[in-house]
């Protein structure tokens, strides 16, 4: 009896995973450096100009990386939800301006708010492919101990900070510094 | 009229001139690419394992292409540093650990053997060990049945499928023809 079901089960395992799989993106690369130590580096400031910023400066405290650029659409949809979250001043939010000229994101940033607790300049990407990113916006968050422990591809939504980034950002926050 | 065709024909001649000059232009912008990709190295073997590389890599903006292939702006970037370390004297292993801890083993089209590649690897080969035992089992379960049904006069199961008749169903058989 049980051998007689044995195919209608593989069937049915087999259409549990294709339908989870039409929910996720092909595309989308899971980070390389989920628990690793932060990249170093060391970029200069804009907007306002300001100390070279390290990332080593910000251990003791939880922070995020929000990768973005003046020629990126997403990152007009996302920039209220950035801006929301770093008024909260729960976490500081740090942003990546990735391949960009100098006026162009200057004036992005006149012109859409600048919510960021510095602005690094990473003109040639070469940061960028530190981090492994691949694509604009790209949002990471990164704990006391300077270790990347999220990344989130794409533009974010209210519903992401909501159900995603808040609770991450909550438990590593509890942790002791 | 000798005015009337002498205009015509001098607009198809400006045609011709503009078409010729975009045809050069256009040309001439190919060539201008093929320039972006010019890059040189001191050794031919480092100019070897350069583009033995761009083959091996993926574009993970365009993630059907190449290195080699892809006209992405990472691509380019990727490339450039590729050809740094290339011209600092590191091998393909030393490559592709830069680019994995970076961007996971997914970059690589050939991907490592290591604890997280392994199901990849070996997968296909464990499910079609699966797959023939699978079918050895069934086959010997059937033949099993089938010699219990024989010596039990085999009508149960249905007729033997060797052609012949059991006695039993050669009865059976006169019943209905009754």
């Amino acid at each position: 009896m049980i051998l007689k079901l044995l195919p209608l089960v593989l069937f049915l395992a087999l259409a549990g995973f294709l339908a989870k799989g039409l929910t996720l993106d092909p595309g989308e690369l899971p980070s390389a450096l989920i628990d690793k130590p932060a990249p170093a580096f060391e970029l200069p400031t804009f907007a306002p100009e300001g100390e070279p910023f390290k990332p080593e400066d910000m251990v003791g405290k939880v922070w995020l990386l929000n990768v973005w650029a003046s020629w990126c659409g997403p990152c007009i949809q996302e920039h209220p939800i950035i801006t929301d979250l770093a008024e909260t001043g729960v976490v500081p939010v740090v942003g990546l301006n990735y391949k960009d000229g100098a006026n162009e994101s200057t004036a992005w940033l006149n012109r859409f708010g600048n919510p960021f607790e510095a602005v690094l300049a990473d003109r040639e990407g070469r940061v960028g492919i530190d981090w492994g990113v691949y694509g604009v916006p790209e949002t990471f968050i990164i704990d006391k101990a300077g270790r990347v422990r999220y990344k989130h591809v794409g533009p974010l939504s209210q519903e992401d900070v909501e159900q995603t980034l808040q609770p991450i950002i909550d438990e590593l926050l509890d942790v002791p510094s | 009229m000798i005015r009337a065709s002498s205009h015509a024909y001098f607009c198809l001649q400006w045609v011709c001139g503009a078409a010729f000059l975009m045809l050069l232009c256009v040309s001439a912008g190919q060539r201008v690419h093929a320039a972006e990709q010019l890059v040189s190295f001191d050794t031919p073997e480092q100019e070897a394992l350069y583009k033995s590389l761009l083959v091996e890599y993926r574009c993970l903006k365009c993630q059907n292409q190449n290195l080699a292939g892809s006209n992405a702006d990472l691509a380019a970037d990727l490339k450039r540093e590729i050809h740094l370390q290339v011209l600092d004297g590191k091998t393909k292993p030393d490559i592709d650990e830069y680019l994995v801890s970076r961007y996971g083993e997914f970059v690589l089209y050939r991907p490592r053997f290591n604890t997280v590649t392994a199901l990849l690897w070996i997968g296909p080969f464990l499910l079609l060990a699966g797959g023939i035992v699978g079918i050895v089992v069934m086959a010997r379960r059937n033949a099993r049945r089938r010699a219990a049904e024989e010596s039990q006069g085999g009508v149960a199961a249905g007729a033997l499928h060797d052609g012949s008749i059991s006695s039993a169903e050669l009865e059976r058989a006169k019943k209905l023809l009754e």
